[in-house]
C-alpha cells in the first residue's frame, strides 16, 4: 500500500484527529459534537474510545473513519488528510484502508458468509488472497459456517463473520462500533479475542468505541471523551480503574447538568 | 457485485414480479398490436397477391366501378373475349361477371359476416394469378356447374350454418330477391382466407341471368400472358383490341391500387392499436418507477453499508440498474409470449366481426421481437434510473445510524419547474386554438401531453387537497381507522402521487375520449332533430345501394303520402387541377318537397344535365351558378354538368346532387341507397310503418326507421367505438390498479412495526384490514380525480378545436360518476391482498422487527 507523505503525521501513527470539530443543527439547537479533539491513534494498537452517551464518541470515530466530514480540524487516516478529498477518493480510501465493525452487525441477508467476508474485495475488483483469506476465517472459527447466510447464524457468528469482513481487504485500520452492543456475555468475549489476536498476531490497527468497561479492558489504551473533548486517557487499563473513571465522567456530569 | 444484485432480485421475486407484471402487460400489448398488424398486412397481401392475374381487363376511368359497390352497364361479349384470346401475348381470357348488391344469408336467415366486409358474388370461372396459381382452390366438393348450384367460401359456409347439399339463400339485385341455390362445393382465394369478405360463386349463365338481365356478356376479363410475355407488353396488347369504355391495366397496377386503399384502412387500426399500447407502456413506467423508489428506500442500510464497505457512487447506480435491466428482460419475455397469444386473440375477436385473419401468419417476427426488447429495457431502466440515483446518494454513515431517512428535496423546485411546464402546455394548447401553422391537433395534443405528465409530476401537491378532504371524509365515516389510512395516504406523498398517477393518466384519456364521444352524440341528436323531415327513413346500416323495387312497392303504401329516392355514387371531379374522389348523390323532385333545402344562391329546380352543390364543394370547385363542372362516373363516363344553386351543407345529401337521370345516363345501374318517406296527414303512422316493414321483410338488411329509432343507431354506433376504446383502455387502469396493489403490499411491509404498535394497542384485525382499504381507496379517488380534471380540460379543449363537426359540447356526467365508483371499487380490491397480509401478522414478532 502506497502512502502518501504528508508532513504531520508522525510515525507510528495510524489516524490522527487536530483540533476537529463538528456542529450539528443551528442556533438554539446547535450541539457541539466534537469541541475541538486532537488525538493520535497508533499502529499496532487497540484502542477504545469511551464516554457517556452525547459524549461525542461515535462522531469522532465516524469523523475518522471517512464516513462524516468535521465541520473544522483535519482528520488524517493513514498519513492522508481526509479534507481536501472528493466523494471518489473517500470512497477508495474506504474500500483499501478502512475497515468496518458495526454494532448491528450490517451482513447484506442475501449473501452467505463467505460472500459477505469478500464483499469488499468484490466491491475493489480485487482477487482474494486465498492464504490470508483462510488465515482469517481460521482465525475467527467460521469454516464450517461459509455457506451460511446470515439469518442461519447466531448474533456472535455473525459479529465475527463481520469481523473477518473488515479484515480481509487489509485495512490500515478497523473502526468498531459498539461491536459487542448486540451480543451476550459469552459471544462478546469471542468478537473481543478475536479483535484482540488480530492486533497481537496479525499486527492490526483496531480502534474500537464502546461503553463497556469489560470491552475496553481488552485494549491497549483507553480514550475518555466528555461533552465533546478529551478528557483522560487510560494505558493497559483494567476493568475496575475503567469503571473508576466513568463513574467520575458521569458524576461531573450529573454535577453539570445540576448547576 | 453482481452477484449481490443477482440474489437481491431472487429474493424480492414477489415484489419485483409485480412491477414485472407492469412490463409484461405493457410488451405484451404491444407486440400483439404489431404481431396482429403484421398478419392482418400479411393476409390481404397474400389474397391481392393471389387473386389477381396478369392483367385485367375492366370499365375504363379513375373511378374503379367494383371497388366503389356501385354496378355499371357496360359490357364486355364473348366476340371481345375471342379476340383477346386470339392475340399472340393472350395465353388465356376469362370473362367475369361480378355481382353488386348481394347478400347472403344464414340458415337462421341473417346477414352472415355482419356489416363488415361485402358479399363478392360471380361466376366461376378457372383462372390463374400472377404466381400461375389457381386463383381459387377448393377445399370440399365441387365447383357450380348448372343453375342452381353455388360454392361459398369455407368461413362464410361455416358462419351462416350450412353444410354440402344444404339450400342456401342470398338477396339478389334483380327479380326476386330472395334466391336458393344448393350448397355445392367450399372454396378459398389462393394465399388463404378471404379476408372477410364472402365469396358466392355461380354458373356463368345464372349470374348472367342475375346481374345483366340474361346478356350473354361479361363485366371484366381476366387475362393471362403467354410465357415470355411482360405484363405490360400483356396489357398493351389487349388494350388494342378491348371494346369502347374499357381498358387493360396490368396485375402489378391492379394490386398496387388494392394495397393503396387496404393500406389506409390498415395503417389506422395500427396506429389506433399502438396507441393504446403506449399509453399502458406509459402508465407501466410510472408503475416501475414507483416499485424502485420504494425498493431503494428500504434499502438505505444496505446501500450505506456498500457505500461504508467502499462501493463507489456509480457502483451503487448500476446495481440497481442491473436490477432494472434484468426485470426488463424477464418481463419483455414473458410479454412477447403473451402478445403471441394477445394478437390470436385480437384476430378471433376480428374474425367474429367478419374479418378472417389465417393463424399461421400470426407470428413473432424479428422486428417485433426486438422492439419488445427495447421498449422494455430502454422504459425500464429510464424509470429506474432516478430511484438508482437516490440510492447512490445514501451517506456512508446512514449504515452506522439508526435514523435511516433519506433526505428529500423540498418541493419547492418540483413546484416551480412544474408550474412552468404547465404554463407551456397551455401556451402550446392556446397556439392549437387560435390556429398556429401547422394541424391543430398536434399543438393540442403536445400541450395535452405537457399537461398529464406535469400533472403526475405536481402530483404530491396537486393530490394535497384530495386527500385531506378523503382523510376528513373517512375519519367522519371510520373513526379512527379512517383518520390514521388519511395519515398514511398523506403521509408520504411522492408515493402516493405517483402510484395515483398510473390511474390518473388512464382516466385522463377516458375523460377526454368521453367529453368527445358525448359531444358527437349531442351533436348528431342535434343534427338528425335539424336534418330528419321525414317521417320514415329507409337505407342499408352500410348506406349501400339496394334494389330499387322496393321502393316503387313502397310509393303505393295506403297511407304514404311522399317517397323520395336517392342513389349515392363515388365521382371524380377536378379540384385545383387534380382529380379528387367524391361522393355524388342523384335524388328525385320528392327529395326538394320534402327537405326544403336552405338556398344560398341560385334555385334548387335541377332537371337534365345540372346539379346543385353544398357551399362546401362550391368553394372548392370555386363554382356557382351558371357554371359547369365535368363529373367522371364509374365507368369511365364524364357529363357536363350545369350548376344551378348552391345550398346550405347539410348532412341529408352528398355535395354534388343530380337528378337520377343524370347516373343512368353515365351507364349506372338504378339502385336506390336511401328512401325518406312522408305520411299523409290523418294517416296511422303505426300501420304505415308496418306495411312499409312487410315489404322489407324478405331484405333483413333494409330497415324503415323513425327519427328516434335513427338517433339510437348512429348513436349506437358511437357507443360502439366507445366501448372497444375503454375496453382497450381497461388494459391501462388494470396496470395502473397492480401499481397500487405494489404500492400497498410495500407499504405494509416497510410499516410492520407500526403495524403491530396498533394491534397491540388494541386495533382489531378487522379495523385493520379497513384501514389499509381506506388507503387504498384514498390512493385510487386521487387517481380518478386527477385524471378527470385533466380528461375533462383536454376534452373541453379538443372539442373547442373540433367546433366545425362537434358543433354541440356536451360533458358525460354519469359516465364520470360511474367512473369515480369504479375507482373506489378497483381500489377496494387492489387493497385485499396487502390488507390480509397485514391483518395476519403477529403482534409480538411485528413489534420485534428492526
Amino acid at each position: 500500500m502506497t502512502e502518501q507523505p504528508t508532513g504531520e503525521a508522525a510515525p507510528g501513527v495510524a489516524a490522527s484527529a487536530r483540533d476537529l470539530i463538528k456542529v450539528y443543527g443551528k442556533g438554539e439547537a446547535e450541539v457541539r459534537a466534537l469541541d475541538g479533539v486532537t488525538v493520535d491513534l497508533m499502529k499496532g494498537e487497540f484502542t477504545a474510545i469511551m464516554g457517556p452517551s452525547g459524549s461525542g464518541k461515535s462522531t469522532l470515530m465516524h469523523c475518522l473513519a471517512a464516513l462524516d466530514t468535521p465541520t473544522s480540524g483535519e482528520a488524517v487516516v493513514d498519513g492522508t488528510s481526509l479534507g481536501r478529498l472528493k466523494d471518489k477518493d473517500l470512497t477508495t480510501l474506504r474500500r483499501e484502508r478502512v475497515g468496518f465493525v458495526f454494532q448491528s452487525f450490517n451482513l447484506v441477508p442475501t449473501l452467505s458468509a463467505e460472500e459477505n467476508i469478500l464483499l469488499p474485495l468484490s466491491l475493489a475488483g480485487r482477487k482474494p488472497d486465498r492464504e490470508w483469506f483462510d488465515q482469517v476465517v481460521d482465525a475467527v472459527g467460521l469454516r464450517p459456517r461459509l455457506g451460511h447466510r446470515p439469518s442461519e447464524m447466531s448474533g456472535g457468528q455473525q459479529q465475527r463473520v463481520a469481523c473477518a469482513r473488515a479484515l480481509v481487504s487489509q485495512p490500515s485500520i478497523v473502526f468498531a462500533d459498539e461491536p459487542t452492543g448486540n451480543l451476550d456475555s459469552t459471544s462478546s468475549a469471542e468478537v473481543l479475542g478475536f479483535l484482540r489476536r488480530s492486533v497481537d498476531e496479525f499486527g492490526q490497527t483496531v480502534v474500537m468505541v464502546t461503553h463497556d468497561p469489560v470491552a475496553a479492558s481488552y485494549t491497549d489504551r483507553v480514550l475518555f471523551l466528555a461533552d465533546g473533548v478529551i478528557v483522560d486517557e487510560l494505558r493497559t487499563p483494567d476493568r475496575d480503574h475503567i469503571l473508576a473513571k466513568m463513574a467520575a465522567l458521569q458524576d461531573a456530569a450529573i454535577k453539570k447538568a445540576a448547576s | 457485485m453482481l452477484l449481490l444484485t443477482w440474489r437481491n432480485l431472487l429474493a424480492r421475486k414477489v415484489r419485483l414480479m409485480m412491477s414485472a407484471l407492469a412490463i409484461v402487460l405493457g410488451i405484451g400489448f404491444l407486440a400483439g398490436v404489431m404481431t396482429f398488424s403484421t398478419g392482418l398486412n400479411a393476409t390481404f397481401e397474400n389474397i391481392v397477391n393471389g387473386s389477381t392475374s396478369d392483367a385485367v381487363v375492366r370499365p375504363a376511368g379513375d373511378v374503379s366501378a367494383a371497388n366503389a359497390g356501385v354496378a355499371t352497364t357496360q359490357l364486355v361479349t364473348p366476340a371481345d373475349i375471342e379476340k383477346l384470346s386470339a392475340l399472340p401475348e393472350v395465353a388465356d381470357a376469362t370473362g367475369s361477371v361480378d355481382g353488386i348488391g348481394s347478400f347472403l344469408l344464414g340458415s337462421d336467415d341473417k346477414l352472415v359476416g355482419g356489416q363488415g366486409a361485402p358479399t363478392l358474388a360471380f361466376n366461376y370461372a378457372p383462372g390463374e394469378n400472377m404466381q400461375g396459381e389457381e386463383i381459387l382452390q377448393l377445399s370440399a366438393g365441387g365447383w357450380p356447374e348448372q343453375p342452381g348450384e353455388i360454392t361459398l367460401d369455407t368461413s362464410s359456409a361455416e358462419r351462416g350454418g350450412y353444410d354440402l347439399g344444404d339450400t342456401v339463400a342470398m338477396i339478389v339485385p334483380t327479380g326476386e330477391p330472395r334466391r336458393e341455390f344448393t350448397l355445392v362445393g367450399t372454396a378459398d382465394f389462393n394465399g388463404g382466407g378471404t379476408a372477410g369478405a364472402t365469396l358466392a360463386l355461380l354458373d356463368t349463365a345464372e349470374a348472367q341471368e342475375i346481374f345483366l338481365g340474361g346478356a350473354d356478356a361479361f363485366t371484366s376479363v381476366a387475362l393471362t400472358g403467354a410465357d415470355g410475355v411482360s405484363q405490360t407488353e400483356l396489357a398493351k396488347a389487349a388494350d388494342e383490341v378491348v371494346p369502347d369504355g374499357f381498358a387493360a391495366v396490368t396485375g402489378d397496377k391492379v394490386v398496387e391500387e388494392t394495397q393503396e386503399q387496404i393500406g389506409q384502412f390498415l395503417d389506422v387500426i395500427s396506429i389506433f392499436l399502438t396507441t393504446f399500447a403506449v399509453i399502458a407502456i406509459v402508465v407501466g413506467a410510472f408503475i416501475i418507477f414507483n416499485t424502485f423508489s420504494i425498493l431503494v428506500s428500504q434499502r438505505v442500510r444496505e446501500s450505506a453499508l456498500l457505500r461504508a464497505l467502499g462501493a463507489s457512487k456509480k457502483q451503487v447506480t448500476r446495481s440497481v440498474l442491473i436490477e432494472a435491466f434484468l426485470m426488463a428482460i424477464v418481463g419483455a419475455t414473458l410479454g412477447l409470449l403473451l402478445g403471441l397469444g394477445l394478437s390470436r386473440a385480437l384476430a378471433s375477436l376480428f374474425r367474429s366481426f367478419g374479418l378472417d385473419i389465417a393463424g399461421d401468419v400470426l407470428t413473432l417476427t424479428p422486428f417485433t421481437i426486438i422492439s419488445g426488447y427495447v421498449v422494455a429495457i430502454v422504459v425500464t431502466m429510464v424509470a429506474a434510473f432516478v430511484p438508482a440515483r437516490r440510492a447512490a446518494k445514501v451517506p456512508p454513515v446512514a449504515a452506522m445510524r439508526d435514523d435511516l431517512v433519506v433526505q428529500e428535496k423540498a418541493m419547492g423546485r418540483r413546484l416551480v419547474l412544474g408550474t412552468i411546464a404547465m404554463l407551456v402546455g397551455t401556451a402550446l394548447v392556446a397556439a392549437g386554438l387560435v390556429g398556429a401553422p401547422g394541424t391543430d391537433a398536434i399543438w393540442i395534443g403536445a400541450g395535452a401531453v405537457i399537461w398529464v405528465i406535469t400533472t403526475a409530476v405536481l402530483a404530491p401537491v396537486l393530490g394535497h387537497p384530495v386527500l385531506v378532504a378523503c382523510r376528513s371524509v373517512f375519519g367522519r365515516l371510520f373513526g379512527t381507522p379512517g383518520l390514521l389510512a388519511g395519515e398514511n395516504a398523506l403521509r408520504n406523498p411522492r408515493r402516493t402521487g405517483a402510484t395515483a398517477s398510473a390511474l390518473m393518466i388512464g382516466l385522463a384519456v377516458v375523460s377526454a375520449v368521453g367529453v368527445l364521444a358525448s359531444s358527437l352524440s349531442a351533436t348528431n341528436d342535434a343534427t338528425v332533430d335539424d336534418a330528419f323531415r321525414s317521417d320514415f327513413l329507409v337505407q342499408m346500416p352500410t348506406f349501400q345501394g339496394f334494389p330499387a323495387q322496393y321502393g316503387d312497392q313502397m310509393e303505393s303504401v295506403d297511407g304514404v303520402d311522399l317517397v323520395s329516392r336517392q342513389q349515392g355514387t363515388p365521382v371524380s371531379v377536378t379540384v385545383g387541377g387534380t382529380p379528387d374522389q367524391t361522393f355524388a348523390a342523384g335524388v328525385d323532385p320528392a327529395y326538394f318537397e320534402i327537405y326544403d333545402l336552405t338556398m344560398l344562391e341560385g334555385t334548387d329546380e335541377i332537371s337534365g344535365n345540372q346539379a346543385v352543390l353544398s357551399e362546401g364543394r362550391a368553394d372548392d370547385l370555386e363554382a356557382g351558378p351558371g357554371d359547369s363542372i365535368a363529373v367522371e362516373f364509374p365507368g369511365g363516363k364524364t357529363i357536363a354538368l350545369e350548376v344551378v344553386g348552391v345550398f346550405e351543407d347539410t348532412p341529408t345529401t352528398a355535395g354534388i346532387t343530380m337528378p337520377l337521370s343524370v347516373l343512368a345516363d353515365a351507364g349506372l345501374k338504378r339502385s336506390d341507397s336511401s328512401l325518406s318517406i312522408t305520411v299523409q296527414d290523418g294517416a296511422d303512422r303505426g300501420a304505415v310503418k308496418q306495411d312499409l316493414e312487410d315489404i322489407v321483410e324478405g331484405l333483413p338488411i333494409l330497415s324503415v326507421q323513425d327519427k328516434e329509432e335513427f338517433k339510437e343507431l348512429i348513436s349506437s354506433q358511437v357507443n360502439q367505438l366507445l366501448y372497444v376504446i375503454y375496453g382497450l383502455l381497461a388494459l391501462a387502469v388494470v396496470i395502473a390498479v397492480i401499481g397500487i396493489v405494489n404500492t400497498l403490499g410495500l407499504s405494509v411491509l416497510e410499516r410492520t412495526r407500526e403495524i403491530g404498535l396498533l394491534r397491540a394497542v388494541g386495533l382489531s384485525r378487522r379495523k385493520l384490514r379497513l384501514m389499509i382499504t381506506l388507503e387504498s381507496v384514498a390512493i385510487a379517488l386521487l387517481g380518478a380525480v386527477l385524471g378527470m380534471v385533466v380528461g375533462l380540460v383536454i376534452g373541453v379543449v379538443l372539442r373547442q378545436s373540433l367546433k366545425d363537426d362537434l358543433t354541440v359540447l356536451s360533458l358525460p356526467v354519469s359516465s364520470l360518476l360511474v367512473f369515480l365508483v369504479v375507482a373506489v371499487i378497483f381500489g377496494v380490491l387492489a387493497a385485499i391482498v396487502p390488507a390480509i397480509r397485514a391483518s395476519r401478522m403477529k403482534v409480538l414478532a411485528a413489534i420485534a422487527t428492526e
